[in-house]
């Protein structure tokens, strides 16, 4: 276990040191960060098959861009957490801010508290599975992906959706332009069950509980009969 | 009563032929109209300054003989790895997506091979352009369209994208027509959709964000890549201001002259204000944050000869950068399609429906039929020799005002043709001593 005060060492320290792991054989495969008194930029652009364990709670943009890495902070994560994330997975134990997982384009973020606003804003194919709530403009011009929320989601879900999928467990207060409920079919059950899993959520939720959400498509070509969406 | 001399037939100034036909057309379609380019109305440009040139009391340089250099360093001011220019006319950003794949590989060609930087667009990095171009410039948008961090670390530099002269304010579109299996897949979207993209970024806002989020970006990149930050010419004063203070190395201003792939023909007419008025207000700015020459500014809208480039610096901008001019160079626009151009509606010139993915010239299109026939070697040697051109036109001024380096320039340089010139660009109106709106007058 590499062990690494952020507050003795330094951020550029520790990013340095993550990205040199980049392309090497490396027995340095868990990491752990102390004292992170919630500095922004921990752990951005890693691109290694690690653990990293963030002990405390951190600022904006922790896990940014993340390839390969598994990356758990225990405690909360401010903005844009695993924000353009590749691949990998991003756990948080606490709840996240706004713009959480924004961008993302694949792996996984766990959120085991609540996400703030705009969760999943503008996703491109990353999963993220959220043990409480999301706040309002979640998924906002969400492209590809998959969101799963045990709890509830604020206003305007999904607003100008593309084609991720949205999964809500508990009341949406409202849904975006041009999003809608649709038909919950075998092939989402099973995304749900597998989300489950990995989420650590198996525990809290099945897959029955759930609805889907998704675009009505209505956006996808201009029509002055919609103008008033626009 | 034929006799009685006739009142002749009248247009109106208010409802001219062209605004009562948009009407027409608004009523017809129920769409505004989509364009692309940047503003077409008469503007207060380049064109309203001179340069007064030596006399007794400056000595100009030797035409052929003496020195007048033309590099440019940018990103000095944090980034490990500051881009070094031989000339100052650099490529504006324009995506793949809105231009075709050989277009891309011709600004890189024509760029490389004048010793500039060519920049990507709201549609990620493209093996055409990176491949071809020495010095790429990586745009952080929006949209985040194809964003990944080993595009990030192979750029030059990377330009965070506030917003654009065209249309400051406003995000992205690309419409359906140009929405390939390859733009799709790029952009993570459906084929054949219309593309719209956001006009803010979805994880940050206002300056202090701005200021972590680029922290966040030279962190991924080890600090070592300049990073820009560009925008629109709104309130050029304030926004140079914050972006400095964000911790930019560059700042790139866009005037509403400046193009676009495609937006509201409304927004582009109506949103932003000429380059000539937004120069004067962001070296303001950098000079009272003592950061003139330590943050560089570049500028672009409208840029389209060795005299505008020299008139931009001569006001206080490090580099230029061209869009619009360098699709010319290409050959957009070229009258030897005009017969192409009048099937489309429209006359070599004018054509500018770059977002129908019909341009003959192959350049604004995903058509293979169309962009096959563009030769990028071809347009890159055209372009190549545009950029010497226009360096060698500013040189040739330089040297007439007796400057060793075109940064050497200066606003005693130039005089204002017109009033509202004199008044923006903050240089006499010629003749006289009068710059509107200083000493109280």
């Amino acid at each position: 276990m590499q062990t690494f005060d952020l507050e003795a060492q330094g951020l550029r320290a520790l990013n340095q040191a993550l990205h040199n792991l980049k392309g090497q054989q490396t027995n340095e495969t868990a990491w752990e960060v102390v004292n992170p008194k919630g500095s922004h930029a921990i752990a951005v652009g890693v691109d290694a098959p690690v653990d990293i364990t963030v002990r405390g709670s951190t600022g904006y943009y922790c896990a940014g861009m993340n390839k390969q890495a598994t990356i758990r902070v225990k405690g909360s994560a401010g903005p844009g957490v695993a924000e353009n994330m590749m691949s990998g997975t991003v756990i948080i134990d606490g709840d996240a801010s706004q713009y959480a997982g924004a961008t993302g384009r694949g792996g996984l973020l766990v959120i085991k508290g609540n996400a703030a606003s705009r969760c999943g804003i503008s996703m491109k194919g990353i999963d993220i599975v959220v043990h409480g709530n999301i706040g309002h403009m979640s998924c906002f011009m969400a492209q590809s992906g998959n969101i799963l929320v045990l709890g509830d989601a604020g206003d305007s879900l999904g607003d100008s959706l593309y084609e991720a999928h949205l999964f809500v467990r508990g009341t949406v207060k409202s849904l975006g332009t041009d999003c809608i409920e649709k038909e919950m079919r075998p092939e989402h059950l099973a995304i749900i069950a597998d989300l489950l899993k990995r989420g650590e959520a198996e525990h809290l939720a099945k897959p029955s509980d759930f609805k889907r959400y998704g675009s009505a498509r209505k956006l996808y070509t201009f029509n002055i009969d919609n103008a008033s969406s626009y | 009563m034929s006799d009685f001399p006739h009142t002749p037939p009248k247009q109106s100034w208010t409802f001219s032929n062209d605004v009562n036909a948009e009407i027409r057309r608004a009523a017809a379609t129920g769409i505004y109209d989509i364009r692309g380019g940047g503003s077409k109305r008469r503007l207060p440009h380049f064109d309203d300054l001179l340069f007064l040139g030596a006399s007794i009391s400056r000595y100009p340089l030797e035409g052929y003989r003496e020195k007048c250099a033309t590099d440019v360093w940018l990103g000095t001011r944090f980034a490990k790895k500051p881009i070094h220019l031989e000339i100052p006319v650099t490529i504006a950003g324009m995506s793949f997506g809105a231009l075709s794949g050989p277009a891309k590989e011709a600004l890189g060609r024509g760029a490389s091979a004048a010793g500039t930087s060519t920049t990507t667009g709201d549609g990620g990095m493209t093996e055409e352009e990176r491949g071809h171009s020495n010095t790429l410039v990586y745009q952080y948008l929006p949209s985040r369209y194809g964003m990944n961090p080993d595009d990030l670390r192979r750029a030059d530099a990377i330009e965070v994208v506030v917003g654009q002269g065209a249309k400051p304010g406003g995000g992205g579109m690309l419409l359906g027509q140009k929405i390939s299996d390859r733009v799709a897949m790029m952009r993570n979207l459906p084929k054949g959709i219309d593309q719209r993209s956001a006009c803010r970024h979805p994880d940050w806002t206002g300056p202090d964000d701005l200021e972590i989020k680029i922290m966040e970006i030279r962190e991924i990149t080890d600090w070592e890549k300049p990073i820009y930050v560009k925008i629109g010419g709104a309130r050029p004063y304030y926004d140079t201001a914050l972006a400095v203070k964000a911790g930019a190395d560059v700042v790139v201003l866009d005037g509403m002259q400046g193009g676009t792939a495609a937006t509201q023909d409304v927004f582009i007419e109506n949103v932003g204000m000429p380059i000539l008025a937004c120069i004067p207000l962001a070296v303001k700015a950098l000079q009272d944050l003592g950061m003139h020459r330590k943050v560089q500014l570049i500028v672009s809208g409208g840029i389209r000869t060795g005299a505008d480039v020299a008139k931009a610096m001569a006001l206080g901008a490090d580099a230029v950068a061209i869009g619009t001019a360098a699709l010319v160079a290409l050959g957009d626009n070229d009258p030897a399609l005009e017969a192409e151009y009048q099937k489309l509606g429209t006359t070599a010139g004018a054509y500018d429906d770059w977002h129908e993915g019909r341009d003959p010239a192959g350049i604004t299109t995903q058509d293979p039929e169309l962009f096959n026939r563009f030769d990028p070697i071809l347009g890159g040697r055209r372009l190549k020799n545009y950029l010497k051109v226009m360096t060698l036109e500013a040189q040739t001024i330089a040297r007439a005002c007796g400057k060793n380096h075109l940064h050497n320039l200066e606003p005693e340089d130039l005089c204002a043709l017109t009033i509202e010139g004199a008044a923006m660009a903050g240089v006499p109106l010629a003749g006289t001593s009068w710059i509107p709106g200083k000493n109280g007058f």
